[in-house]
């Protein structure tokens, strides 16, 4: 597991959304459990590999950043219902991964290949 | 019934390393894979989730990475991933999270899978329907690649009730006895599951008692599938309590556990394990809220930290005690660490204005110990009302798992009991749960155990307490009606064995028998 943030998040969106190096977050309030199941760790995991960026996730106030696209540690993650998980992304479609991902924790996790 | 095929999967056998073990292990994982992507165009529920959760296991470069990295320092390949698995099970198994931790079986299944891939064992031929299957144990994902739809069943040398494989069988239906000792080989094999034997080439008269066995636990089964619309459950008249036992706020989700009648015992050693530190009252709060919330009106009992024993929890329990199950542990082990004891009750008192909150000390030996940890829990709420939180003393019961507490129950002033028979039954057989050698002895229903139930029931009867049990004996749907027969009338068990329970209370014959 990661202790330290994978990269520097900001706090604020990022000033220009169309250089390399692009950067996003945003926080979503938990309709059900995250971490400790694993449907939804596995559809986490594999959205989040959809997107070229590096994608880190954590509930607001955990000391741990992770590694979204990892399923092992995306299952580990302790994030009760009712919690706010953030994430932070960077890189070419940072912001669309972070849209993606907030959209699918937001609609509790609905199947995305049907 | 049905004909007897031995499986034997290869454990034994090193790999001998190859000259490109990076593509050895490619191949490996590639392979399992696809038998994997295979086996899950055909299963459903939860299987069907772990077999996803292992297919992004193989795709997760934070699992496979490690592996990887060690071959390229010279690492035979299958010794490489099996370090790099068994770091993951270990992670797991240290999760607080119950959940967490049971998945660790899953990522043992793929560590094999793999593991077989790489040392070329043939995946064993799929047996014949209908087959009666004993191997000294069954990975889940093998027991998914057995075609079940004619039958058959799992008789295992080893193996565990408890293993994801038993809970597979289970959902299915498939019969499965467990740790049944060495199988000569035979040509046919009879499976009894709730009986939980089997037997090897039967006699004619065998098989006339279990076909006979047989219809009557169908009409057994068929009623499963009503029984938890029908409530509540009563037995002569009165209404039978059903709890149940649990370890967190997940444990709730299990769909059983919204017919529970409450929560019987909410375990928190969860919240101390897998840290540093004890976790401050804030955490502590918002668990026992969560578990209130979902209860709504229906009652809550909480124990409080039950650490030491065969529960060691840093930073709290005692180190090196050489009979920790004698030890510090319990209340008693709280009474020794106030700082500890003190923020649990604080988070237990502001939870108590949320519902129907009951609070039970474990392992209390002496009244002195139980006034005590009252005292101190009525200044405890003082203190947060004086400061203006809200809080108030919610209503204070013990755990009776210490026979001297069995044996002079009215002297305690608690509000409530709940009868721990596990380990009742092992300070009462002076026989340590962790030891197989003495398995035998541990018999819940034993005559002193029962004798010792009725005492604690009939102290309640006569002041009006009430009185529970839990431990793995309220969840067996085979003794329940002995523990009606003691007169008790709450069981907490965990959420899985509700239906099973209800329905022998509800099929069981109503009238008292005729003395």
């Amino acid at each position: 597991m990661e202790r330290k943030p994978p990269f520097s998040p900001k706090p604020q969106a990022p000033s220009s959304p169309h250089s390399s190096e692009d950067k996003a977050e945003g926080s979503v309030k938990l309709v059900h459990a995250v971490g400790m199941h694993a449907r939804p760790a596995v559809k986490l995991s594999k959205l989040a590999k959809r997107f070229r960026s590096r994608i880190a996730v954590r509930v607001v106030g955990a000391s741990e950043w992770i590694d979204a696209k990892s399923v092992a540690k995306v299952m580990a993650m302790r994030a009760p219902c009712d919690s706010t998980i953030e994430f932070v992304a960077a890189g070419t479609d940072a912001l669309a991964a972070v849209g993606a991902l907030t959209t699918l924790v937001a609609n509790d996790f609905p199947d995305i290949d049907g | 019934m049905g004909p007897f095929v031995r499986i034997d999967f290869a454990k034994a056998g090193e790999r001998r390393p190859g000259l490109d073990e990076a593509a050895a292990l490619r191949a490996a994982l590639g392979l399992a894979s696809r038998d994997l992507s295979a086996l899950s165009a055909r299963t459903g529920g939860e299987a069907a989730d772990m077999i996803e959760f292992q297919l992004a296991l193989i795709d997760d470069e934070a699992v496979t990475g490690p592996a990887f990295g060690r071959v390229a320092d010279g690492v035979a390949a299958d010794a490489a991933w099996r370090w790099a698995m068994d770091g993951l099970i270990a992670d797991y198994g240290a999760h607080p999270s119950e959940n967490v931790r049971a998945r660790g079986l899953d990522v043992a299944d793929l560590r094999d899978r793999v593991l077989d891939a790489l040392r070329g064992s043939p995946s064993p031929a799929p047996p014949p329907a209908g087959a009666v299957i004993a191997a000294d144990d069954l990975p889940p994902s093998r027991f998914l690649e057995i075609d079940w739809s004619s039958g058959g069943g799992v008789a295992l040398s080893g193996g565990s009730a408890m293993s994801h494989t038993a809970m597979l069988a289970r959902a299915r239906g498939v019969p499965m006895v467990v740790q049944v000792g060495e199988l000569p080989y035979a040509t046919q094999a009879l499976i009894d599951a709730e009986q939980g034997f089997v037997e090897l080439d039967p006699s004619a008269e065998q098989l006339r008692a279990f076909e006979s066995r047989r219809a009557a636990h169908a009409v057994r089964s068929a009623s499963v599938e009503r029984v938890d619309q029908r409530s509540p459950a009563t037995f002569r008249g009165e209404t039978v309590r059903l709890l149940v036992n649990i370890e967190g706020p997940e444990s709730l989700s299990h769909p059983a556990a919204a017919f529970a009648d409450g929560v019987g015992l909410m375990r928190t050693e969860f919240l101390f394990q897998g840290r540093d530190e004890p976790p401050d009252e804030e955490a502590q709060l918002q668990a026992y809220a969560a578990v209130l919330r979902w209860a709504r009106e229906r009652p809550v009992s909480i124990r409080t930290l039950d650490a030491g024993g065969d529960k060691p929890i840093r930073g709290v329990s005692e180190a090196g005690e050489a009979n920790p199950f004698l030890g510090l542990r319990g209340l008693r082990l709280s009474l020794r660490r106030p700082q500890v004891f003190a923020a649990q009750l604080r988070a237990l008192g502001r939870a108590a204005v949320l519902g129907d909150l009951k609070v039970m000390f474990p392992m209390v030996t002496t009244p002195d110990e139980f006034v005590a940890a009252q005292a101190l829990f009525r200044r405890t709420v003082e203190d947060l009302q004086a400061a203006g939180l809200e809080a108030r003393l919610p209503e204070l019961g013990m755990m009776v798992e210490v026979p001297a507490a069995a044996l002079t129950i009215a002297d305690f002033p608690a509000a409530f009991f709940s009868i721990g028979a596990n380990d009742l039954a092992q300070f009462v057989a002076a026989a340590d749960r962790a030891n197989g050698a003495v398995s035998h002895l541990l018999d819940p229903t034993s005559p002193a155990m029962l004798e010792l139930i009725r005492r604690v029931v009939d102290h309640g009867r006569a002041t009006g307490k009430g009185v529970s049990l839990c431990g793995d004996v309220a969840g067996d749907a085979g003794r329940v009606l002995t523990l009606l027969n003691c007169g008790l009338r709450e069981l907490s068990m965990s959420p899985s064995s509700l239906t099973a329970v209800k329905s022998a209370i509800l099929e069981s014959p109503q009238e008292a028998p005729l003395v």
